[in-house]
């Protein structure tokens, strides 16, 4: 049921119940009549509310706020004069500016690069720190984000990897058809696979699953003010939190990027086979044309992508804000930190392979 | 008519039994406080009376509305403080107290606005109203929390340990505060604690649970039972001894 309005010359009245949920509608009309009657005194007759809660209130209040001048008001019991008289004593000064939002102080980009590198480099001081800190370690830690990381990935991987494998096959092989280059196909997979896309797929998965994840656990153990207890506790988070991260991600990465090639190669090997080529025809043309070099370069690159991802993702958790939106931040920010310096590395090591010729 | 009763409640998980057979009456405009020692039950007792955990048996009536039956209807009619505050970080305690206010009603967003700050005036935080629930203190939170709990001026109110993690001056600050609200506003207030101070201060009338006895031990004015004991837990409780 809602609360009704009338207006007449000489008063305006509120009849039925002033609730917050009875006064939703007549809420503007009876502030405009009220700011109407501005300049004359201004009756208001509460003598029929039914309900008169905070939010009634309210209403009345406001309407004295946007009259601006003499009010009576006809038909207040002492209930509702005590509840007017104790709130406009609680309100703040109507005359005091209103309050704005301060927002917090922005971080330059430059601060924000300075706050990345210098996170980099503590960590290296962590890693190069740690034969003397290795009590702070724990291996149930790195068992399981080695796990997670790596364990638990590994369906998706393979599924991904498979899938990526029949994709290249089957887009390549339409064109190279035509110029009777099909079984060129494996070795044009295979390549891909083991120098390129195997490590960078895979980074990508892990900075989706892993880094995000990293920055979330940190962030809201940053939150509850469980880093800064370990500060105090005098145990740096970069060689308790981070290194354990670092270490577990490195160390799954090989399995992960050899899970990958091999998914790979077998959604290519189904595809050509479908298209009429032997099994041992697609070996061979791999075994030709792909060395061990290939394979071992994309599992190195794969391991550096790994660390990459865990400092971003742990750099992410660590510097993190307050509150669940800052949680949130630090994962977003993992994710696609992870998936830039992958891509950035990558470009990085294929000038430097090119150099080295390897 | 009572406007909360809680009818030959148990309380079981699995083979654990946390209370049995818990029945009392709240009337309304009283302020009413379970107590009891850590483990005993309040928060669980005050789980079912909001409706977040059903009871293995009994029923409680909320303005005559059973939570087992009509948990929608209960739920119009109560405000909940949660021992945490538990305020959405993400938003300024404006509108922290627009939120139910947008949901429940037709009210313009001025209005939801004009309401949610006289709120926050009514519990001492006019001036605090754009600020996050991080950047301001756990008393305040707790203010905060009991003023979005009154944004749509329920007739019951549930607070759960209030003064949980509170000086004695922010937590006596806050007793005051409710025995006013309930003068102001009018409504019931029902409060779990185990702060002896608090109770003494606030409560017309309370009930104590106890683990061992799994169920209520005592029910009474708090300065019957501090005076004229009738079990040997609630002696030692009021007069803060050790069994």
């Amino acid at each position: 049921m809602s609360a009704t309005l009338n207006v007449t010359p000489e008063r305006i009245a509120l009849a039925g119940p002033l609730s917050a949920m009875g006064i939703g509608t007549l809420w503007p009309k009876a502030i405009r009549a009220a700011r109407r009657a501005a300049g004359d005194e201004l009756f208001l007759d509460i003598s029929e509310a039914t309900v008169l809660d905070t939010s009634g209130a309210a209403l009345i209040l406001a309407m004295e706020s946007s009259h601006g001048g003499q009010v009576t008001l006809i038909g207040a019991d002492d209930r509702a004069t005590a509840l007017l008289a104790q709130l406009r004593a609680a309100l703040p000064d109507p005359d005091a500016p209103r309050q704005k939002r301060e927002a917090g102080p922005a971080r330059s980009p430059f601060e924000t690069l300075r706050v990345r590198v210098a996170f980099f480099g503590e960590t290296i001081i962590a890693v190069l720190g740690l034969p003397a800190k290795l009590r702070f370690l724990r291996g149930s830690d790195f068992a399981r984000i080695a796990d997670r990381a790596g364990l638990q990935a590994l369906p998706l991987v393979i599924m991904l990897g498979f899938l990526i494998g029949m994709i290249l096959a089957f887009q390549s092989a339409i064109p190279m058809r035509q110029f009777g280059a099909d079984l060129y196909v494996a070795d044009l997979v295979a390549i891909s696979l083991f120098r390129e896309l195997g490590p960078l797929l895979v980074s990508v998965i892990l900075a989706g699953r892993t880094g995000s994840a990293f920055a979330a656990e940190l962030g809201t153990m940053r939150v509850n003010e469980e880093i800064a207890a370990l500060t105090t506790m005098g145990i740096d988070p970069e060689t308790m939190l981070v290194l354990p991260r670092m270490a577990a991600t490195m160390a799954i990465m090989p399995g992960l990027v050899v899970a990958m090639d091999i998914s790979g190669l077998l959604g290519m090997s189904v595809v050509l086979m479908l298209l009429g080529f032997p099994p041992s025809a697609i070996a061979g043309q791999i075994t030709a044309t792909t060395g061990p070099s290939d394979f071992l370069l994309g599992l190195f690159k794969g391991m550096i992508f790994a660390a990459a991802i865990a400092i971003i993702g742990c750099r992410a958790g660590l510097t993190a804000g307050n509150g669940p939106r800052a949680v949130g931040e630090a994962a977003t920010s993992a994710v696609v930190g992870g998936i830039v310096a992958t891509v950035l590395l990558d470009g990085l090591f294929a000038v430097l392979f090119y150099r080295l010729g390897l | 008519m009572p406007i909360i009763s809680v009818d030959n409640v148990t309380q079981k998980f699995g083979a654990r039994t946390i209370f049995k057979n818990v029945t009392f009456e709240i009337e309304a405009g009283e302020v009413f406080v379970i107590l009891g020692g850590s483990g005993c039950g309040k928060s669980t007792l005050l789980k079912q009376m909001i409706g977040l955990l059903p009871p293995t048996e009994g029923d409680i009536t909320v303005t005559g509305h059973s939570v087992t039956r009509d948990l929608d209807a209960v739920r119009k009619n109560i405000g909940v403080m949660f021992q945490s505050g538990a305020l959405f970080g993400s938003m300024t305690l404006l509108d922290n107290i627009m939120l139910p206010l947008a949901v429940f009603t037709d009210l313009p967003p001025a209005a939801r606005a004009e309401i949610a700050r006289i709120k926050l005036a009514l519990v001492g935080l006019g001036d605090a109203a754009l600020r996050l629930p991080a950047e301001i203190s756990g008393g305040m939170v707790k203010r905060a929390a009991i003023a979005r709990a009154l944004a749509l001026d329920p007739p019951v109110l549930l607070l759960d340990e209030p003064s949980a993690g509170l000086d004695p001056i922010t937590s006596a600050g806050l007793d005051r505060l409710i025995l006013d609200l309930r003068d102001q506003v009018g409504a019931t207030f029902v409060v779990v604690t185990h702060e002896l101070a608090s109770i003494l201060a606030i409560a017309d009338r309370c009930i104590m649970l106890d683990a061992q006895a799994q169920g209520m031990i005592a029910e009474g004015r708090p300065r019957d039972l501090k005076d004229h004991p009738t079990d040997p837990m609630v002696k030692a409780f009021f007069n803060r001894e050790t069994l």
